[in-house]
């Protein structure tokens, strides 16, 4: 199992990172030939740093259409930042002072986050309007990350794992020194549904983390009469005239 | 013409007391669309002229041309995650309940199609994401749809990925125009603007006349003489006006407005036969070429009147267009290393924003004290500012983010008493769409025009109700024309719609220099 559990990690760590790396790759190289910022709009960019900041961190949009929404998304996606930062614990030694401060919060979280799914996905199947916009995989993707938050949970408090081997596991595989993971269902159950993410990352909606980061609408700076704005392609239109 | 009169028996929706999101009505805007191009207009903008045999391969390849050249498609492709945020914001929605009319939704007829023919998980699972093969009744599905969206960019400031479905509706209009499925009635201007020089087809000759008509007519109203003079060269300022401002009304009235600014200012300006339109239907159907080849005109008429400044009318999109896109697509504006665009731009005097906004231009003057105004001329009139989409949501005024906004209430408060905010939440950033741009200003789309002003309509009911307002100022073609037509359906006088310039005309005092 635990040699399995390693080689899942390493496949699903590489599929991550090359599928991210090519899509933002093709989103860099592809062109964006107008400037079509949405305004009001900053008119520098240390501005957009800060729109984009604001964007990122607070979902400002997302927070002038919907409270509900956004208080929803906003305790999931909070939850999943603090339970991401308490599990580096699980990759380094010794831990950074940073990562043990937030062990506390981290626990909490977690029931932030399922608290966030359960409100998104009941939102997604009661909300007439959100209903008929959802696909299977919508559905699907809530569940998954439900499945992890929630067998994450359990490792904690109904079932718990030793996690100084699983560390020793995770260290190991950063270490290409295969160590052997406690065999405990919960555990690669949370595990499986961890590295089922970490492949559909590159493929799905999840998309929407970095390329909120190349949205022409909110990483432009509004200064299109002081700065020419011309793409390549554009500009070999102009040799023809 | 009387001004409550009703042609098409077509009904508007009734105003909702409380305006809620209405229940879903899928079908309810199945099948409206508008006429199709035939075959001389499309071969006339250089599009095949009937939907051609191969049109699916031929749609595939064009959508994967676009996807390479437009990273704002590609990126909006991908990100959304269907959370629903823009689900109640368009206008188009609000009013017809259709669901395909919610921005996901209608970015989904590309989306479905998108992930079906270039992504794997559509490859390999289309029934779990939600693909779909392009088939003819997507492609009758996508012209219906994709004419039902006004390009207004409302949507795009809820998204918080800032997904903007005005670019998806421009490439799916482009992928239609490639395969012969073009809309008759952009197509139809496009054409028109390229051979005459503005979207009415009205030739140098004809515009003249209208000009010295308009002279005559302020004449005799006022005892002075401005001047509206075409295709002077040395002139100061080349205006670049959407052609709507020659003959219609109350478009007119504020063509008089800006003539009467120049007038009273002591400056030396001239419109140009060559670009008698700001207007550029080019955005409207996201073909980069034509609105290139439309833009370009401004910037041979500038060259060749050799002008110091150029300043745009009163028009929503058409601002955008220049406020945006011409320095990329002429070279009208600063900065510029490349000698295209240097060759215009040592012409122009960069002591001045280029282009300029009309009512950048006013508001300066007013500034500085060069005009002023007989504030009680205006006290007839209660007036709101409905702040039109292109403007408010894709440009700026001035010099800092929200200038769109300020310059042109300012202006009304300069020479008018009366001024009244509508509802929060239907102005500024978040303003509604008139309902009929985009290219959707034509009758055969009556019926959703009339849909689509709903919740402006009702913002303008509970102002005209609870405040007495009488006059709403706007400053797009689009807008006054759309209003003008759309206004008696919700039982309010046609005549209650105008420009900000319209104001000034009414108010500014004309020394006689």
């Amino acid at each position: 199992m635990s040699i399995f559990f390693a080689i899942l990690f390493y496949l699903a760590t590489a599929v991550l990172l090359v599928g991210l790396a090519r899509k933002i790759a093709d989103y860099a190289r592809t062109p964006a030939p107008l400037p079509i910022v949405t305004t009001p709009a900053p008119t520098t960019g240390g501005g957009v740093v800060w729109r984009m900041t604001r964007e990122v961190a607070l979902f400002e949009s997302l927070f002038r259409a919907s409270l509900w929404l956004w208080g929803l998304a906003m305790l999931f996606h909070v939850g999943l930042a603090l339970a991401l930062l308490r599990h580096l614990r699980y990759f380094t030694e010794p831990v950074w002072t940073g990562v043990t401060l937030i062990q506390p919060f981290g626990l909490y979280a977690g029931f932030a986050m399922l608290a966030g799914l359960i409100g998104l996905w009941v939102r997604r199947l009661f909300v007439e309007r959100i209903r008929y916009i959802s696909t299977p995989s919508d559905h699907l993707m809530l569940a998954l990350l439900i499945g992890i938050a929630a067998s994450g949970l359990g490792l904690k408090f109904v079932n718990h794992t030793d996690v100084v081997a699983v560390k020793m596991f995770f260290l190991g595989l950063l270490r290409f020194d295969l160590q052997p993971l406690p065999a405990d269902l919960g555990l690669y159950i949370h595990l499986l549904l961890v590295a089922a993410l970490l492949l559909v990352f590159p493929f799905s909606k999840l998309l929407h983390a970095p390329g909120v980061f190349f949205s022409p609408t909110r990483n432009q700076a509004d200064h299109p009469r002081e700065a020419r704005h011309l793409s390549a392609w554009a500009a070999k239109l102009e040799s023809k005239v | 013409m009387a001004e409550t009169e009703i042609k098409a028996p077509i009904t508007a929706p009734a105003l909702r007391e409380y305006p809620c999101i209405p229940a879903l009505q899928p079908g309810a805007m199945d099948g409206v669309k508008p006429y199709v191009a035939n075959d001389k207009v499309q071969e006339e903008v250089g599009f095949p002229g009937h939907l051609v045999d191969d049109w699916q391969p031929k749609a595939l390849a064009k959508m994967g041309d676009l996807l390479g050249r437009y990273r704002s498609l590609k990126v909006f492709m991908d990100a959304c995650v269907h959370c629903g945020a823009c689900s109640d914001k368009c206008q188009y929605f609000l009013a017809s309940g259709d669901p395909k009319n919610m921005p996901v939704a209608r970015q989904d007829l590309m989306r479905s199609v998108y992930r079906r023919h270039f992504t794997l998980a559509g490859k390999l699972f289309p029934g779990l994401v939600g693909a779909r093969e392009l088939t003819k009744e997507v492609l009758d599905e996508w012209y219906s749809y994709y004419h039902q969206c006004s390009e207004c960019r409302r949507c795009s400031v809820f998204c918080p990925y800032g997904i903007d479905t005005a670019e998806v509706t421009m490439a799916a209009r482009e992928i239609l125009d490639s395969v012969g499925y073009g809309q008759k009635y952009s197509n139809e201007i496009i054409a028109k603007v390229h051979k005459i020089g503005n979207n009415l087809g009205l030739p140098g000759p004809a515009l003249a006349n209208t000009l010295e008509g308009l002279e005559e007519d302020i004449k005799e109203d006022t005892g002075i003489d401005v001047r509206y003079p075409l295709d002077v060269k040395g002139a100061e300022v080349l205006l670049v006006t959407p052609s709507a401002d020659f003959f219609a009304e109350p478009h007119i009235e504020s063509l008089i407005g800006y003539g009467k600014v120049f007038h009273a200012a002591g400056i030396s300006w001239t419109l140009a036969s060559k670009a008698s339109e700001a207007g550029n239907f080019g955005m409207f159907i996201g073909n980069y070429e034509h609105l290139r080849k439309i833009a370009l005109r401004v910037r041979e008429a500038a060259l060749e009147l050799g002008v110091k400044r150029i300043v745009v009318g009163e028009c929503g999109h058409a601002w955008r267009v220049a406020y945006q896109f011409w320095n990329t697509l002429t070279g009208i504006g600063a900065g510029a290393k490349d000698p295209f665009a240097i060759q215009l731009q040592s012409q122009l005097d960069q002591r001045y924003r280029q282009p300029m906004h009309i009512c950048e231009f006013t508001w300066d003057l007013i500034r500085q004290g060069a005009i002023s105004f007989d504030k009680a001329a205006n006290d007839h009139r209660v007036i709101t500012f409905h702040d039109s989409c292109n403007v408010a949501r894709a440009s700026r005024m001035g010099d800092s983010p929200g200038g769109q906004f300020e310059i042109p209430r300012a202006i009304i408060r300069a020479c008018a008493n009366h001024y009244v905010e509508m509802a929060p939440g239907t102005t500024h950033e978040q303003t509604f769409c008139c309902g009929g741009g985009g290219g959707l200003l034509t009758d055969d789309l009556l019926d959703l025009r009339i849909k689509g002003a709903l919740p402006r309509m009702e913002s303008l009911r509970q102002a005209a109700d609870e405040r007495g307002v009488n006059f709403m100022a706007t400053i797009c073609a689009i807008c006054k024309a759309q209003f003008t037509k759309v206004l008696p359906y919700y039982g309010f006088k046609m005549s209650m719609v105008g420009g900000v310039h319209q104001l000034v005309s009414t108010a500014i005092k004309l020394g006689d220099k």
